[in-house]
């Protein structure tokens, strides 16, 4: 059951992101919603590579005896959840810096009166 | 070790390094910058072709990155290790699409885009959409394809948002850029479910593995729910009339490439990955959705009064006649009858069909906006007094878009009505009426924009790199409708049946045996 | 900012900016790398402007951008270095030759000159992330600063 917590955490992690996605209607609040829809992916996939008693997977700092006894955590999905954390900075950033570009343009962050672009 | 095994990397990789590097060389000068987008968007193109010519003449090509060999696809242990580019048929015809928008794209953005005015920014993001693209088309492992997917996600909305001083280009860029993060994620988190089941990412390991249990099927959901939302279907099209819109014309005919990119990857998805778990079902889901997004995206176009909008959802209305025949495909792919096939061939043929003429559409309405300063339909007027040009080739893609023989519209659409035909004589109706009531519409913008008495504005001539950027479309959009038989029988034709039967030689060029 | 603010940025900063270096410079053996390293650099940025303002930066932008530029086209530089081979193949491991040697196995403190092209692509990344990373920082700063007083 306590080995199962970090894919439920994940997944309250999204349901709530989704929910504040539906609900909320200032910019900053929809960028936050995503980013913590992100963060449950990511709590997902770095916890799909845990093995229990497992050490760091580094080569050089592994204890003493033949590395291929040692339980190693898998590194594929570390690397996978850190080029996902890398790409949603990117993205964060760049719907941050349009959110002050259109608080810039219209005085308001709000996306009922945000709306230019309809039909 | 020939240069010709690394042409796959090359084509990403050099527009990678273009768009890089692209800004350095402007701090130089800038006309160092233009020629360098010239070198690097003719070499992309050239490894473009090349690999078309390789993959339709010799075969898969397999690329393994970082790799002893190219082609050691696999570790110690017989098991898939690195990141392997694997370039299909389906994957090079995709590419050459790319080729074709990117290379008219980068040349018209040389004449049309202005210096002091985000020239630089936009060309350069042009390369890295182009690069993200190419990727997405060619590389055989999932995770990779979610990167390339991201990659694509920020250039483009990059490119939408560049013109900062404007209002409405931040506000479209803001709605496209959640839409397509969301997508991105529905696909990460599909990834991390087929990884956490199977421990691999290499598709065509995957695909030998998935069985089509609870845990496929949800990845497939999202995989459909995800890619859908970057191609832009009803009821996820919100964003997409605003990004075309809104984008200047060279970013909006990238953007095309870039949804049918999203698109590819739904066709990768149901027909090679999940090609023997794939239920009918499906496909009937992605027809309907077709069908829905052909009706509501035209009717809407009905009421447009702006040019860039107007075009954008018939652009939107074209990936609805791509998904309409590709679900066809689906419901049957499992019967394999004639007409299935018929359908993913029009699907296929379809998409560099719109590539080429909504391509020229999007040109036209640029040169228009550079012309008279406005896109709105109510102030234009009798253009085609003064440009000429730019009046033919929107002419002549508004024709060839509703598929008005001999354009080449006709030839892909013609398939696509006759299969939808034997599967639900209704949708095929509705596909037809959808095409008139686009004629009638365009027909209309065409009449409001270029005809009538001439009005006295100044107007600003096409540049020629504009002129070339629209004359290699309009070449295309008459070249494809006067031989339609010869580009499906080379090209089409060995494009289509990469997927859909193409799954077994997938795999077997991946993992051997 | 008030004085203890700017005091305390002045003593962290070269702390930050060198733990960041050094992250940057064991991305091969330790945990961390280009990206890690290049974002705790940033944060000495953002510190900066944080604590001074971002018009104290406002000419630094220039600088920023044309390091990124560079770091990112020398990642894609060194990638084209393996080509002989295939893309990303790590030409220089193993040669003996500048980060050539081979890794000592068994737990040791780390050997910095090992590696091949990692250490350098590091280097390119670190640079990449550390200039991205600061001017979007810079920018959100120069952006929001005039209409939030």
């Amino acid at each position: 059951m306590i080995g199962n917590l970090p894919f439920v955490a994940a997944m309250v992690l999204v349901v709530l992101g989704l929910w504040t996605l539906m609900t909320r209607r200032n910019l900053i609040k929809l960028v936050v919603g995503i980013v913590l829809i992100e963060n449950g992916v990511n709590l997902l996939l770095v916890s799909l590579g845990y093995v229990r008693g497992g050490v760091a997977p580094i080569y050089t700092y592994a204890p003493e005896g033949t590395p291929v006894d040692i339980p190693m955590v898998m590194p594929t999905p570390q690397a996978l959840t850190l080029t996902s954390i890398v790409i949603g900075v990117a993205t964060t950033a760049l719907l941050l810096t349009l959110a002050v570009l259109i608080h810039r343009h219209r005085g308001t962050l709000d996306v009922r009166k945000i709306r230019e672009l309809r039909g | 070790m020939s240069f010709a095994m690394h042409v796959p990397i090359l084509a990403i990789a050099a527009p990678l390094l273009g768009a890089f590097s692209l800004p350095l060389m402007a701090k130089v000068h800038h006309r160092l910058r233009d020629l360098w987008a010239i070198i690097v968007g003719a070499f992309t193109v050239a490894m473009i072709v090349t690999l078309a010519v390789q993959v339709f003449g010799g075969g898969i090509q397999v690329y393994t990155l970082g790799a002893e060999a190219p082609d050691a696809t696999l570790g110690p242990e017989g098991f898939p290790i690195r990141i392997t580019l694997v370039a299909d048929a389906m994957g090079a015809f995709m590419a050459l699409i790319s080729a074709l928008l990117g290379g008219a794209a980068l040349v018209y953005a040389l004449g049309f885009a202005q210096d002091g005015k985000g020239k630089t920014l936009s060309m350069s993001l042009l390369l890295l959409l182009w690069a993200g693209m190419l990727g997405l088309k060619l590389t055989g492992d999932l995770f990779n394809f979610f990167v390339f997917l991201e990659i694509t996600t920020v250039a483009a909305c990059g490119l939408i948002a560049y013109r900062v001083w404007e209002s409405r280009p931040p506000e479209a860029a803001f709605k496209t850029l959640v839409m397509f993060i969301l997508g991105g994620l529905m696909v990460l988190l599909a990834v991390a479910l087929l990884y956490g089941e199977y421990g691999a990412l290499n598709m065509a390991y995957l695909s030998n593995q998935i069985g089509g249990g609870l845990i496929d099927r949800m990845a497939l959901g999202l995989l459909v729910g995800g890619l859908l939302m970057k191609a832009g279907a009803v009821p996820m099209h919100m964003w997409a009339p605003d990004a075309y819109g809104e984008a200047d014309a060279n970013t909006a005919i990238v953007l095309v490439a870039n949804t049918q990119a999203g698109l590819y990857g739904l066709l990768r998805m149901l027909f090679t990955l999940y090609g023997g778990a794939a239920t009918p079902e499906v496909g009937w889901l992605i027809t309907s959705l077709g069908a829905l997004t052909v009706l509501v995206t035209v009717l809407m176009a009905v009421v447009q009064h702006r040019l860039g909008r107007l075009v954008a959802y018939g652009a939107v209305s074209q990936i609805g006649y791509m998904l309409l025949a590709a679900g066809v495909a689906l419901v049957t792919v499992g019967a394999r009858p004639e007409f299935g096939q018929l359908a993913l061939q029009g699907s296929v043929f379809h998409m560099i069909n719109d590539a080429a003429c909504i391509g020229l559409l999007f040109l036209c309405v640029g040169a228009v906006h550079r012309a008279t300063g406005t896109g709105d339909l109510r102030s234009l007027g009798g253009l085609a007094h003064t440009e000429r040009w730019t009046s033919g080739f929107f002419l002549l893609g508004a024709l060839a878009l509703a598929g008005i023989p001999p354009l080449n519209g006709f030839a892909s659409k013609l398939m696509i009505y006759q299969s939808v035909f034997m599967l639900s004589p209704i949708l095929a109706a509705l596909a037809v009426l959808a095409s008139i009531l686009l004629l009638a519409v365009f027909v209309r913008a065409f009449q409001g924009a270029f005809l009538g008495p001439r009005q006295n504005v100044v107007s600003k001539p096409p540049s020629p790199a504009m002129l070339i950027g629209m004359g290699v479309l309009a070449a295309v959009v008459i070249a494809f409708g006067l031989f339609p038989d010869v580009m499906v029988r080379h090209v089409v034709a060995p494009a289509a049946e990469a997927l859909w039967t193409g799954r077994d030689a997938y795999m077997a060029a991946v993992l051997g045996g | 900012m008030s004085v203890v603010v700017r005091t305390v940025a002045r003593l962290l900063l070269a702390p930050v900016a060198i733990f960041g270096a050094y992250v940057v410079m064991h991305g091969h053996l330790t945990p961390g790398g280009g990206f890690q390293g290049g974002a705790v650099i940033a944060s000495a940025i953002a510190l900066v402007v944080v604590a001074f303002g971002a018009q104290r930066l406002r000419k630094q932008k220039k600088t920023l951008s044309v390091l990124e530029d560079v770091g990112a086209t020398a990642f894609a530089v060194l990638a084209f270095l393996g080509i002989g081979v295939t893309f990303f193949y790590n030409a220089l491991a193993g040669t003996g030759g500048l980060f050539g040697q081979t890794v000592p196995i068994g737990p040791n403190p780390g050997a910095l000159n090992t590696g091949g092209l990692l250490p350098l692509m590091n280097w390119a990344v670190g640079l990449k992330v550390l200039a991205g990373l600061g001017s979007m920082v810079l920018l959100l700063g120069l952006l929001g600063g005039d209409d939030d007083r």
